[in-house]
Parts: structure tokens; C-alpha cells; sequence
């Protein structure tokens, strides 16, 4: 059953195919074929998680020997020295991978037909959606880093389509060309990585690699090298510290586009590829301090940003950026399990925040600043529970799921050996400002009276069938999803670690450092979490119960508003830089140099010519003349050299 | 006779022909002063030939005559075409074609 792997992302690229071609006459149908394709592959990766689950895999492998749930398709490049098959690795962590992608992925297609109802570009978006959903799905299954190189640029190639998908509004424009560029400097890393990787150990191969790096001798400088350069890609993708200034701007692009892509998959592609490596990183205490601190440095930064925005969906895109802090913080400790669950939970909450922020804008005719809503209570009721539980969830309060995985985060963050606390008080710190803003959000946008004008007050209205559906099915998923990771201390079973433990063979040390603790800690730290998140929604309870649209901010808050000038800082250091450099460039080198070699030759010719063509004079005798001249000169000129010689 | 009679012989009518094209300005003349050139090739020609005992050179010989007696029939042609337009033959006045 596994060999039929390559169906799951065979269904998209069909679907993409279809729709790409078709989109001009397909008309209203293209979403429901982009959609049914999707759930097509759900299916069939609901059959192989099963699959999966209940084989056991063998956990030691022979070197060269291919172990069966690496599938391998055909020859990707085969060449003397260089051989990398196009297979797939369909074991535990990427079967959840591949559950949560088509999942929430059939979902957001679903809200999306509603959604895009009355867009011109309907088509074009569903093939855009469903491309990136193939390259996604290439990403997770790759068997080796150059396959999920492959995906990686494919999601990014589909972002930098969707967030332009407005090509015609420039700004949305400059944000996917910001998108992109940013990401780039990311996938610079990923390949240099690669390069390192295969210059030293002549395989990309994760099986094989995992082999490799358990027996020899560590070469400390070396690896670090490989797995910084990683690193650096997964900062690119996953908006980290310090190239997370594309993902608030990547809001530009459709809301579907935000919640499925920015929120839920694409952007956890950095945790996942640094959880496969994490063979590499398990080795690195130094590396994984590295991680610990600029996750720990973007959770903190971008949750003091989002207390300050305006725009309902910056709000979320900076909650997002502070969310994968989380998720990197755990993989600083190595607690790979607990990434990945903050990741399948994270996507189910922040897909319906998403999901729920755009039902919000399609019920206000597409107005994003919350100073223009209020009272949406009355008029959305289904958007406003929803919402409300996804910010309960995110705010971690049990039961709901939010709660399992941030608290298991912030454990194996307090029982990290060196300076654990603090990097745990930190942390709280940001879990305090992420209750604070997700409730400031609610309580600005669902409560208080509506600040629109009367006439858009007429139009509220709460969104069709479509759109409310994939919410609720969201938000059952964020209040239970906690189930599959609950604590040993709450007398539940982590079912979530029990099955990937077969993927992370390596990362003990996180296990070992949380059986430290005693379940009388974990208890308090479970109260103090719950404390946090409370005291999170009381400070926002007082402070926007009875909102005024026309504070102004100063001082601190502004400068949390501004983004710490983050953008104005590279547009200083970087790009005003690069800006003269390439203007002197075009002034110096481009005009004067290569233009004025390439003109000079030509006036050259033209002068010369114009004195020589004057020996052109039209008599006859003196055109015979001068060939008998120039025969004479033959012959002087050979006599010469034959005397030469 | 000795051979060397010949090559001054041949050496002398090249340049009276290289004289005359360069010194005339009468077409006809021009021409039949290449024709002069040609045939002290000829005379060279048949010289060598005979010296070294090899009649390969006398073949050249014909194919220059036969490219002479073409080579003078387009000549005299052009010439007679000449004088029909501006009734003269000489060639200075040809470069009336420049414009």
C-alpha cells in the first residue's frame, strides 16, 4: 500500500493541470475539482497513516539498504558520482504532515469557492491553490533534501503567486516580490547546506544520512557549518529572526491564501525540514542554543508588535511569526515532538482565526481595520464563537488544544539545563502578550458598538454555508486536537510521541531532561500557564471592554507599532545601500565605461572611414595605379620575408 | 639563343603595358595595352616551357588567350557603349558615374 504513495501528490498536480488549463471554461467548477482533488489525496493519506501507525518500522537499518517505507520512484539524476533517486519517505512524521496539508488544505479549498465567489481570477486561484498543495506535499515526502528542496521552492514559487494574486494593486505586488526575495536568501542557505552535506558524505539521502551521522566521528566546525546553513533556510520560510518581515506583508494575498499558506503549512516547512535533520541537530548543543534564542528572540519580538496592530490580519500574521518562535524554541531544546504538535495545533487554530478574520472582512465589504468594526457579536454569530475559541485555544487555556502543546513547549524549555528558566520566563512573557492581543483583537472587533459607516452597517451579514462549515469543523478540531499529546502528569497518554518515537530515534536529550522534573512542577507549570493566559484576557478585558478608535499611540507602544522599524532598518542598512551602489553602477560602469567603449569604437570607424572613403575619387587611372602599387607592396613585402627568414 | 633574350624581352613588354594603362587615358589603348601584359606572360610562359623541356606551361598559354580574346570582347563592348553615351573614350570620364 505504501508504493501508492505517489498518488498523494499526483492528485493536486492533476487537479492543477485541470484547473490551469481549463480555468476559462470550467467557470464555476474549478473549485469544486481543485477540491475534490485535495480530498482525494486526504483519503489516501488518511489510508497510509494508518498504514503507517499500525506497522511497526524497523528501527535499525543496515547502510545501503533501503528500507521500506522509502519509496523510490524513478532516477532522479544519475551520473558516476552523483545519484539521487526521486523517492519518497512515508514514515510517522510525514504521514502527519501529509494529513494536516490535505486536511485543513480541503477545508480552506471548500471556504475558498465561497470565498473567491466573486473574483475574475477564480480559476487562476485554485490552480495556484492546488499547485502549492502538490509542492507542499513534494516537500514533506521528499526522501532526500534535493526532492524536498524541490517542494521548498515550489511553496515558495506559489506564495509569491498568491500574494500578488492582486497583481493590478502594486503595493500587493512589492509584498510578493518581498516574499520572495526574502525567501531566497533563505533557500541560499538551504542549498549551500546541500552543497556541504554531499561534498563531505556523497548522499542526500535522509535514511542514509541518519546512518552516517550516528556512527562517526562528529566534526564539530563542520557540522555546525551544515546545520547553521540549514538554519538560515529555515529562518527564510518559517519567518524567523531575522527575515520575518515578509510574512505580515504576505497578507496582502487572498485570506484563504493567509490561513492555508501563512499560517497553517508553508510556513511550518522550516520546523519540518529542521525536525528531519534532526540527526544534525541532536548533535549541536551549540546550534540548538542558536535556535533556542532566535526563536525565543522572534516569539518575544513579534507578540510586543501584534499587541499594537490595527489591521486584523497583521494581528494574526505577527501571531503567527511569534507561534513558530514557539515551535523553534522547542526544537532549541530538542524537543522535536513537541514542535511538531505545536505545528498540527497551531495550523487548526490559526487556519481558523484566519478563516474566521476572513469571514469578518467579507461580512464588512472587505474593510481590515479594526478600528472600523465593533459589535460584529450581533451580526456574526457563527464567525464570533468560532473566533472565540480559536483565541481561547491559542490563548492556552485547557482543555482546549493550544494548551497541550504550548505547555509541553515551555516545560521541556524550563527543564533545559542551561539557563532554562529565564529562557522560560521569556517565554511566558510572550504567552502573556499572545492571550493580550488575541483577546484586544476580539474584544475590538465582536464587541462595543459598530464604528463603520451606516451604510456598510445595512450590508453586515453573517457568511453562507461554505465558509461557516470548514469553520466549525476548525474549531472542533482546535478544542479536541489537544487529545493526541496529553501529558503523562494529566494521566493521558502522549500518543503523538508514541508515534513518532519510531522517526526520532536521536532526540533523547529532551527526554531526559523533562523526566527531571517531578509532576508536582509540571502541575505548577501548568498553573502558571493557565494563570498567564487569564491574566492575558482580564488586562485586555479592562482595556478594550469599552474601545475608543481615536487614541493615539506614543513612546513605547509606537514604536511597537512601527515594528521596531524593522523595515525601515533594512531599507537603511541594506537596500538604500545596494540602491546606490548599483545607481553608481549604472552611472559609472553601465554609461561611461561599457557604453562609452562600445560608442567610441563606432565614432571611431565613422571618422576614419569618412577621411578614407575621400581615396574613392572616381578616376579610373588612379584606381589602376593603386593596384599596381599594392602589387608592388606584395611583392616588396614577400621579398622581405623571405630575406627574413 | 640564350634564354635570358627572352625574359627581358617578356620583361619589357609587361612594362610597356603597365606604362601605357597607367600613362593613357584612351580606352582602347588601355586595353590593348593589357593585352600587351598578357602576351609577355605568354612569352614567359613559353620561355620556361621550353627550357625546362615540359609542356604543361604551354596549356596556360591557350587558356590565357582564350580569356584574353572574352576578356577583350567585353572590354571593346563596354568601350563601345561608352562612346554611344558620351561620345569619348576616355576614361577620366567615367568618374561622371560617382553620382
Amino acid at each position: 500500500m505504501l508504493k501508492l504513495v505517489w498518488l498523494v501528490p499526483f492528485f493536486p498536480l492533476l487537479g492543477f493541470i485541470i484547473v490551469g488549463l481549463g480555468r476559462n471554461v470550467l467557470g464555476k467548477l474549478s473549485g469544486w475539482i481543485a477540491s475534490l482533488a485535495i480530498l482525494a489525496s486526504f483519503i489516501v493519506s488518511i489510508i497510509l497513516f494508518n498504514e503507517v501507525m499500525h506497522e511497526p518500522i524497523e528501527l535499525e537499518n543496515e547502510i545501503g539498504k533501503v528500507p521500506e517505507y522509502v519509496v523510490t520512484l524513478f532516477n532522479f539524476i544519475h551520473l558516476d558520482s552523483l545519484k539521487i533517486p526521486f523517492s519518497f519517505q512515508i514514515d510517522a512524521l510525514s504521514s502527519i504532515f501529509l494529513l494536516v496539508i490535505t486536511g485543513i488544505g480541503f477545508l480552506i479549498h471548500i471556504y475558498s469557492i465561497s470565498y473567491m465567489g466573486h473574483d475574475e481570477g477564480y480559476g487562476k486561484f485554485f490552480a495556484y491553490l492546488n499547485l502549492f498543495v502538490f509542492s507542499m506535499l513534494l516537500l514533506v515526502l521528499g526522501g532526500n533534501y534535493l526532492i524536498m528542496f524541490i517542494g521548498w521552492e515550489g511553496v515558495g514559487l506559489c506564495s509569491y503567486l498568491l500574494i500578488g494574486f492582486w497583481y493590478k494593486n502594486i503595493e500587493y505586488t512589492k509584498a510578493a516580490n518581498k516574499a520572495f526575495i526574502m525567501n531566497r536568501i533563505g533557500d541560499l542557505g538551504f542549498l549551500v547546506g546541500m552543497f556541504l552535506l554531499f561534498a563531505k558524505f556523497h548522499t542526500l539521502d535522509f535514511v542514509s544520512l541518519q546512518n552516517i551521522f550516528s556512527k562517526e566521528q562528529i566534526d564539530y566546525p563542520y557540522y555546525s557549518a551544515i546545520a547553521l546553513c540549514f538554519f538560515v533556510g529555515a529562518t527564510g520560510k518559517s519567518a524567523q529572526l531575522p527575515l520575518f518581515t515578509w510574512l505580515p506583508d504576505a497578507m496582502a494575498g487572498p485570506t484563504p491564501v493567509s490561513a492555508l499558506i501563512h499560517a497553517a503549512t508553508m510556513v511550518t516547512a522550516g520546523i519540518y525540514m529542521v525536525t528531519r535533520s534532526h540527526f544534525i541537530y541532536s548533535l549541536l548543543p551549540n546550534v540548538q542554543h542558536v535556535i533556542l534564542i532566535i526563536g525565543l528572540l522572534t516569539a518575544l519580538i513579534s507578540a510586543t508588535i501584534a499587541t499594537q496592530q490595527n489591521d486584523i490580519k497583521k494581528v494574526l500574521a505577527y501571531s503567527t511569526v511569534s507561534q513558530l518562535g514557539f515551535m523553534f524554541m522547542a526544537l532549541g531544546v530538542g524537543a522535536y515532538v513537541a514542535a511538531i504538535f505545536h505545528v498540527i495545533t497551531h495550523a487548526f487554530f490559526k487556519a481558523l482565526l484566519f478563516l474566521g478574520s476572513g469571514s469578518v472582512i467579507h461580512g464588512v465589504e472587505g474593510e481590515q481595520d479594526i478600528r472600523k468594526m465593533g459589535g460584529l457579536k450581533k451580526y456574526m454569530p457563527i464567525t464570533y464563537i468560532t473566533f472565540l475559541i480559536g483565541c481561547v485555544a491559542i490563548a492556552g487555556i485547557p482543555p482546549l488544544s493550544g494548551f497541550f502543546s504550548k505547555d509541553e513547549i515551555m516545560m521541556h524549555v524550563f527543564a533545559h539545563p542551561s539557563y532554562g528558566k529565564v529562557f522560560w520566563a521569556l517565554g511566558m512573557l510572550a504567552a502573556l502578550m499572545t492571550a493580550y492581543y488575541m483577546f484586544r483583537l476580539l474584544f475590538i472587533t465582536f464587541f462595543g458598538d459598530y464604528r463603520g459607516t451606516e451604510q456598510s452597517k445595512k450590508h453586515l451579514h453573517e457568511s453562507p454555508a461554505l465558509m461557516t462549515i470548514p469553520l466549525v469543523v476548525l474549531a472542533i478540531l482546535s478544542i479536541t486536537g489537544g487529545a493526541i499529546g496529553v501529558p503523562e502528569a494529566l494521566h493521558g497518554s502522549h500518543h503523538l510521541n508514541a508515534f513518532l518515537r519510531s522517526v526520532l530515534l536521536y532526540s533523547t536529550s529532551a527526554k531526559i531532561n523533562i523526566h527531571s522534573l517531578t509532576h508536582q512542577q509540571e502541575y505548577l507549570l501548568m498553573g502558571i500557564a493557565v494563570f498567564i493566559g487569564l491574566l492575558g484576557i482580564i488586562i485586555a478585558w479592562l482595556g478594550f471592554k469599552k474601545y475608543n478608535a481615536n487614541d493615539n499611540t506614543k513612546g513605547i507602544t509606537k514604536f511597537f507599532e512601527e515594528k521596531w522599524y524593522f523595515d525601515e532598518a533594512y531599507q537603511k542598512v541594506i537596500t538604500q545601500p545596494l540602491m546606490a551602489m548599483s545607481s553608481w553602477g549604472e552611472k559609472i560602469v553601465e554609461k561611461s565605461g561599457i557604453d562609452g567603449i562600445v560608442n567610441g569604437i563606432g565614432k571611431l570607424i565613422t571618422f576614419t572611414s569618412s577621411k578614407i572613403r575621400l581615396l574613392q575619387n572616381g578616376l579610373v587611372g588612379f584606381y589602376l595605379f593603386m593596384m599596381i602599387v599594392g602589387m608592388l607592396l606584395l611583392f616588396a613585402l614577400q621579398w622581405w620575408y623571405k630575406s627574413f627568414n | 639563343m640564350p634564354t635570358q633574350y627572352y625574359l627581358f624581352l617578356s620583361l619589357a613588354l609587361f612594362c610597356l603595358g603597365i606604362m601605357g594603362v597607367l600613362m593613357r587615358r584612351n580606352a582602347i589603348i588601355i586595353l590593348m595595352c593589357i593585352e600587351l601584359m598578357l602576351n609577355a606572360v605568354n612569352l614567359l610562359l613559353v620561355t620556361f616551357s621550353k627550357m625546362y623541356n615540359n609542356s604543361d606551361a604551354q596549356l596556360f598559354v591557350f587558356f590565357i588567350m582564350v580569356v584574353a580574346a572574352a576578356e577583350v570582347s567585353v572590354g571593346l563592348s563596354i568601350i563601345v557603349l561608352m562612346y554611344r553615351k558620351t561620345h569619348s573614350i576616355d576614361i577620366n570620364i567615367l568618374n561622371r558615374l560617382k553620382n
